[in-house]
């Protein structure tokens, strides 16, 4: 156990003008969560403390925040991860704050939606399954992973400077289409991607890859969908 | 308050939710209400697979898959549920399949299946490969899938909308009540047909592998209504959770191969008594149970409460020659740590980041952990709430599926892979269902108060201004529910642990709520939420006490074997002014008599 310094982004739209920090001095061991330091605060100092959390384990994507800075989930980021004795704790960015750590998700989901993120095969379905090969599961193994956490779209600057860009997430999930084999929209989205707002927004800053829990190589998946608008060849 | 009218609402958005949300506005104006978005559902953190006799690898029949989940209940299941649901298996997955999930793939590019504890082969009694699988996010790859197809068909979404009271009425159910979570603002919810899938309540104990929106609302809410809760008494303990975390470390590691050691290096699930014949596949409620005894014995590693799951391959292999574990064609199962990183990439990623331990390299420790509610509001095959013992009364268009459900197909113990499967079919027959009362019946018309007991509720909740903090009556209330009413079971425990949940129900009046405000109260909804693990608590530990016999998730010390003469039924369990009122009903036997449970 050591010594930490907690300092929290606060806002109440209820009752404050302007945000500001709230800081907190309290005992944290190696292993303990950021989400563990928020439980805290919010069961024995400050229940008014608002912030959105489930699985507590990395996959229901709910409590990505800007953890020193760095976009993170707050139940994936253990206190022995972190550099020194001070953490502070802010929203993500790019989508407006509603109350403390909580941010207005409906833009992100908005922009996900814009890439027909479903799977589209019109043909007569079979008896059984369709087949598909471990090689070609595999080409979208990666992108299939992601649980729409947000971390990677509020961390780039291109979506921080026109949310009309579809941003990172999206990108992602439109990759985990074109490149199933089985699927037939692969047209469709690369059209919807070719566009102002679409993958051109992309500066390969590589903040997305960075943040992403999930280990998402997302600059790589958006460069193969570039790629693909480019050549129209999908192999 | 805003008044809406649909057809059919669907309160939850997990995968159960989602399927029958899918099916019901196929024919009828459906509306998916959810505290939660849709893709934060927990049928997220769902790993190993699916259960489904498609014999992708070797020879399956869902008759032996029938079989197999009768047994694993402990015989409490209810025969015609379980031949239903292992029956609409394949088919299901193949749908499932057909809505782009991408499972992992056979060399042919067919499913990949693998196997899981207490599925086999009846013929030979050898594990079966019958769990359909995605890596170990199959539970992410079902709840994407269904999200993704919703999106596609339009359903229409409510988002972080908290259910707070069922409307119920002499002629039946009107609707339900929300609160918006972002304005504060109450909701009315106007249908034909409700369908509650909220989902499990692990977290009424201290070390479960459920997510903090586990708090069992739909079953609270409908105890609330005078509707009985069934089988509460089972709750199933996982055997591998992340030591002191509870963090699911799916059965899919056993499937592959892993070993669990104790602390002298000892292989304990074969020893007699165990499962001498399955050993780490046996059913879940047994290998925890080995487990439980081997940590009292003094043989958890280094004296702690913990014990190794180990999947190095140097191990795996070990052993898998010591069985003489085959490959389909006959070779012998040899695995690499790039093959065990394959197939089990977020449980490597979940102890290099929580434990900073490689299980290719270093075993896991791990100790059971409250997973899994088989018990739940009562239903037929088709999601209708059963409200007696005879089976004779339907709530009129009241639907409960998923895991807040009791069908019953998972009886005392729900076998690994059984409750995706349970997610899905009975999602979809409950959304046919629910449609198809909605075109049968007229709006039954709205009380002319609907709202007034939510915001009692919550009034009284926001003006609570005592000095009990939330935070430590849950933890009382975990502390003794994983303390007494745990893996083992005796009279005096539980009777301890009863008391404690009165004690703190009555503390929980006066409550302290810090946050007055309107707009995402968690503070205010999380007290809800605590009230309704409360009563489940209540519930549970009532049902537990009266069972005097050991079967499946309930095993007491005091009550060793099973009494098929005066315990072969289920519960039911109401909530009244004065305690937990109990009776029990029948279980429906088709070709299985009970014999003694061996792995």
């Amino acid at each position: 156990m050591k010594k930490i310094t907690l300092k929290l982004f606060r806002y109440n739209p209820e009752t404050d003008t302007k945000p500001h920090y709230d800081t907190f001095e309290m005992e944290a061991a190696p292993t303990d969560r950021v989400l563990d330091l928020l439980e805290k605060v919010k069961g024995y100092e400050d229940g008014t403390l608002s912030f959105r959390r489930s699985c507590a384990h990395g996959v229901c994507g709910s409590c990505a925040m800007r953890v020193n800075g760095e976009n993170k989930l707050a139940c994936k980021t253990l206190m022995q991860d972190l550099k020194g004795n001070k953490v502070v704790v802010e929203p993500i960015l790019g989508l407006p704050v509603q109350k403390d750590l909580i941010v207005d998700m409906e833009p992100f989901f908005d922009n996900y939606k814009k890439v027909m993120p479903f799977f589209i095969n019109d043909d007569p379905k079979p008896e059984k399954e369709r087949i598909q090969s471990i090689e070609e599961q595999e080409r979208f193994d990666d992108t299939a992973k992601c649980i729409l956490c947000g971390a990677c779209t509020t961390s780039c600057p291109s979506f921080w400077s026109n949310d009309e860009y579809v941003g990172p997430a999206a990108i992602v999930n439109a990759h985990r289409f074109i490149f199933d084999s089985r699927d037939q929209g692969a047209s469709e989205r690369l059209e919807i991607l070719n566009d102002q707002f679409g993958v051109y927004r992309c500066r390969t800053i590589f903040n997305c890859t960075v943040a992403c829990p999930r280990e998402i190589e997302i600059t790589k998946a958006i460069g193969e969908v570039k790629k693909v608008i480019a050549t129209g060849n999908l192999e | 308050m805003k008044i809406h009218q649909f057809e059919v609402v669907v309160v939850g958005a997990g995968g159960a939710g989602l399927m029958a949300g899918l099916y019901a506005s196929k024919s009828a104006s459906t509306a998916v209400i959810s505290k939660l978005y849709p893709a934060r559902s927990h049928t997220g953190a769902a790993q190993g697979g699916i259960g489904a006799a498609l014999g992708n690898l070797e020879e399956d029949r869902p008759e032996w898959h029938t079989y197999d989940t009768v047994k694993g209940s402990d015989y409490l299941a209810d025969q015609d549920a379980v031949e239903f649901m292992c029956k609409e298996a394949p088919d299901i997955v193949y749908e499932l399949e057909h809505m782009g999930l991408p499972f992992s793939r056979t060399d042919e590019g067919k499913i990949a299946q693998r196997f899981f504890g207490g599925h086999t082969n009846n013929d030979t009694t050898k594990p079966v490969k019958r769990t359909c699988y995605a890596a170990d996010r199959t539970g992410h790859m079902i709840l994407q899938t269904l999200y993704q197809q919703s999106i596609k068909n339009k359903v229409q979404f409510y988002d972080e909308f908290q259910v707070l009271d069922l409307i119920k009425t002499d002629e039946g159910v009107a609707g339900i009540v929300a609160l918006e979570i972002a304005t504060g603002e109450m909701h009315v919810f106007h249908a034909k047909s409700v369908i509650f899938a909220t989902g499990g309540w692990g977290r009424v104990w201290e070390i479960t592998s459920n997510a903090f929106a586990y708090t069992g609302d739909g079953v609270a809410i409908t105890l609330r209504h005078g509707i009985p809760a069934q089988d509460m008494e089972f709750f199933q303990f996982h055997p591998t959770g992340i030591y002191k975390m509870g963090i699911l470390i799916t059965e899919g590691v056993r499937g592959e191969g892993g070993i669990l050691l104790n602390g002298k290096g000892e292989r304990f699930m074969e020893k007699e008594g165990n499962a001498p014949n399955v050993k780490e596949l046996a059913s879940r409620d047994v290998v925890s149970r080995a487990m439980y005894m081997e940590m009292k014995e003094g043989n958890g590693v280094d004296g702690e409460r913990y014990l190794y799951l180990d999947v190095t391959p140097e191990t795996v292999n070990k052993y898998a020659a010591i069985d003489g574990r085959t490959r389909p064609d006959g070779t012998p199962y040899v695995v690499t740590g790039e093959e065990i990183l394959g197939k089990l990439p977020d449980i490597i990623d979940f102890c290099e980041t929580y434990l900073g331990v490689n299980p290719v390299t270093e075993p896991m420790p791990v100790q059971p952990t409250a997973h899994y509610a088989m018990g739940g509001i009562p239903t037929d095959n088709y999601g209708r709430v059963v409200m007696d013992k005879d089976r004779k009364e339907i709530m009129p268009g009241l639907f409960a599926v998923g895991e807040n459900a009791c069908v019953s197909v998972h009886g005392s113990n729900r076998l690994g892979s059984n409750s995706l499967l349970d997610l899905v079919v009975f999602g979809k027959f409950s959304g046919m269902e629910a449609a198809e009362h909605a075109k049968k019946t007229e709006y039954i018309p709205l009380p002319e108060n609907p709202t007034e007991f939510a915001e009692q509720q919550l009034e009284a909740l926001r003006n609570a201004d005592g000095n009990e903090r939330l935070s430590e009556i849950g933890r009382e209330m975990k502390e003794v529910m994983f303390e007494h009413v745990g893996v083992f079971r005796v009279e005096e425990g539980m009777a301890e642990a009863l008391e404690k949940i009165k004690e703190l129900k009555v503390r929980f009046k006066n409550i302290k709520i810090d946050d007055k405000g309107k707009k995402f109260n968690m503070d205010l909804l999380n007290a809800w939420e605590l009230s309704n693990l409360l009563d489940i608590a209540e519930v549970t530990t009532a049902a537990a006490l009266n069972r005097t016999e050991s079967r499946g998730g309930h095993a007491r010390n005091d009550y060793k074997e099973r009494d098929d003469e005066n315990w072969m039924k289920h519960t039911l369990a109401w909530l009244e002014e004065d305690g937990v009122r109990l009776d029990y009903k029948d279980v429906v036997f088709t070709k299985f008599e009970p014999k003694k449970r061996v792995y």
